[in-house]
């Protein structure tokens, strides 16, 4: 066998993208259709009625705002799954005592999770094009956002998965926490649209740097320099890892 | 020959304190059936799941075929199979993707005569495209051995596989239990059926409260501390034993109808001390008798002997290194 145990990745990688086959309408379909109906209506319905955002038609303007908000909670939500439901089985015994390093662990069920984030983000983007004007500055750029974030939350939704021991905990930070930050993160607006003292407290709002680079790929203007907004999301992927390397480490809620 | 798994100084302290392994010494031998026994909570799921990389260890070393489970777990863990105790399945996947499934998992490149064989094996192949949530229990048991032998591992962890299945199967799978043994795979089996682990074992471990109270050759186990009892009864019953033969082990029962002699496996063979002298012993006393009897004790008597005496600090010994 390789340093990689690759043939355990695919495995794995396999199953849970099955596993996202035989739920499209929770993973794929619900999200794609509740996304639609923001853009008819605050685009096609009221945005008609709004002034344009930075010379951007308010419809479009809420375009990398919307994608995010789903690419944020599904990555979540699907990593969190994956990981969490051997655990519930107990088919978890069956990959603690497989030749599978915990890179490859997380590798595959990141790997899956971030696929499908990344999937979803392209049909909502798709879906957006077909309702509203839409143009895309920078597309290697607006991918690598899209990719970059579906990974780093994918890592976010690994560690909820593992630190959860019951369903509820499952949704609790996608609900509570994430989609207000989402939302108040300038998803439907720009922040240089707040007061100056509301706009100081957003930037310390995270999801701001996500959607501000995201938004700039799309638009080629943002609320925050888009090196900044680089930077911030790959501070994210690093304390994802180093929290996911610490829970490896150390077997937390894995092995007794 | 070197044990196919080396146990050193093999310890478990759990956060709370308790000890769930203490210091246990333990060489498998390739090839053999090993039973770990043991009353529940004694430690052999932990003393299992340590090997198979589902419980960090406290101290001590294992290694199975050389490999560290720790340092070298990749290698270690390729070797092994494990059948869990509890029925842990996937419900939506198909048995055919799930026993797939586990090939992967387990760094194999897929081969479908070898999983078509697994299943056949196990009378699962034609639950091959149904899915696991359709299945009953006892299928599901076979389905976790068909997954644990998918990778063709060298070593086969049985966690107690025939709890809660009904005779038939417990049948098949002790034929296949053999045939595994027979073409050379090493079995840990561990059971709540005595019985099953004395039609099934080549050696048994008694585990106690961590410790490994006792590792023999099942035969030679029960030749050790196995007992044999020859019952006469009486046509006349005796108020006492005679004076003639107080130097046997002796004893009344049944109002003095029964005479009971018990006796050990070394004074079975002794020509002095058998049944054989003793019947002649008895003749020369006068003491008719009109029939009888003979028992041996199980390994059942052997082990609630054992762990009872252990539980109640009767039994000093401290674990014994398997000499092989």
């Amino acid at each position: 066998m390789s340093a990689l145990n690759g043939l355990a990745i695919r495995a794995i990688y396999r199953f849970e993208m099955a596993r996202f086959g035989r739920t499209l309408m929770q993973s794929l379909i619900s999200p794609v259709i509740s996304t639609a109906l923001y853009f008819v209506v605050f685009g096609a319905a009221i945005g008609g009625h709004l002034q344009d955002v930075g010379g951007v038609p308010y419809g479009a303007f809420i375009v990398p705002g919307l994608i995010m908000l789903s690419l944020l909670t599904q990555s979540i939500s699907n990593a969190s799954f994956g990981i969490y439901f051997p655990k519930f089985t107990g088919t978890i015994y069956e990959l603690l005592s497989a030749p599978v390093s915990y890179v490859e662990i997380t590798l595959a069920y990141v790997g899956a999770a971030a696929t499908n984030s990344v999937i979803l983000g392209l049909v909502i983007l798709s879906t957006a094009a077909v309702i509203v004007p839409l143009q895309i500055a920078h597309p290697l750029w607006m991918l690598s956002f899209l990719v970059l974030t579906a990974v780093t939350f994918s890592l976010a939704g690994f560690i909820i998965g593992v630190w959860a021991d019951g369903f509820e905990k499952l949704q609790v930070i996608p609900l509570l926490i994430v989609t207000p930050l989402t939302f108040l993160g300038g998803s439907f607006y720009s922040i240089d649209m707040l007061p100056p003292f509301w706009r100081t407290v957003s930037l310390f709002n995270p999801v701001v740097y996500l959607i501000s680079g995201f938004r700039w790929s799309f638009q080629g203007a943002s609320d925050v320099a888009i090196g900044v907004s680089l930077a911030m999301t790959l501070a994210f992927l690093a304390v994802f890892l180093a929290a996911v390397a610490w829970i490896f480490r150390t077997g937390y809620k894995l092995k007794a | 020959m070197s044990p196919i798994i080396a146990i050193r100084g093999l310890s478990k302290t759990c956060a709370s304190g308790f000890h769930a392994l203490d210091a246990v010494d333990l060489d498998i031998r390739p090839g053999e059936i090993f039973a770990p026994l043991g009353p529940n909570g004694a430690g052999k799921t932990t003393l299992i799941s340590i090997i198979c990389g589902i419980v960090t260890p406290t101290s001590g070393s294992v290694s199975v075929d050389g490999h560290d489970i720790i340092t070298d777990f990749r290698a270690a863990r390729t070797l092994i199979g494990l059948v869990p105790q509890e029925l842990h399945t996937d419900a939506f996947e198909t048995v055919w993707a799930t026993v797939s499934f586990s090939r992967g998992l387990f760094g194999r490149r897929a081969n479908p005569a070898h999983i078509e064989r697994v299943l056949r094996d196990l009378a699962l192949w034609d639950k091959k495209d149904s899915m696991i949530r359709t299945l009953s229990g006892g299928i599901k048991r076979r389905l976790l051995i068909a997954k644990a032998l998918s990778h063709e591992p060298r070593v086969l962890f049985l966690d107690e596989p025939t709890a809660g299945v009904d005779v038939e199967l417990r049948r098949d799978m002790w034929a296949l239990v053999r045939r595994l043994r027979a073409s050379g795979v090493t079995i840990i089996l561990t059971t709540h059926y005595i019985e099953e682990a004395e039609e099934m074992a080549d050696r048994i471990g008694v585990i106690s409260k961590g410790e490994l109270v006792i590792v023999e050759e099942k035969a030679a186990l029960m030749r050790k501390l196995g007992r044999k009892q020859l019952t006469l009864q009486l046509p006349q019953p005796l108020a006492a034993v005679p004076p003639a033969l107080s130097g046997w082990q002796l004893a009344l029962a049944k109002g003095g109808n029964e005479l009971i002699y018990t006796f050990d496996a070394s004074e079975a063979e002794d020509d002095s001390r058998g049944i054989a002298a003793l019947l002649r012993g008895l003749g020369e006393a006068g003491v008719h008798y009109r029939d009888l009897h003979t028992r041996q004790s199980s390994l059942e008597d052997i082990f609630v002997e054992l762990v009872s005496d252990r539980q109640a600090g009767g039994m000093p010994g401290p674990a014994q290194r398997n000499p092989a």
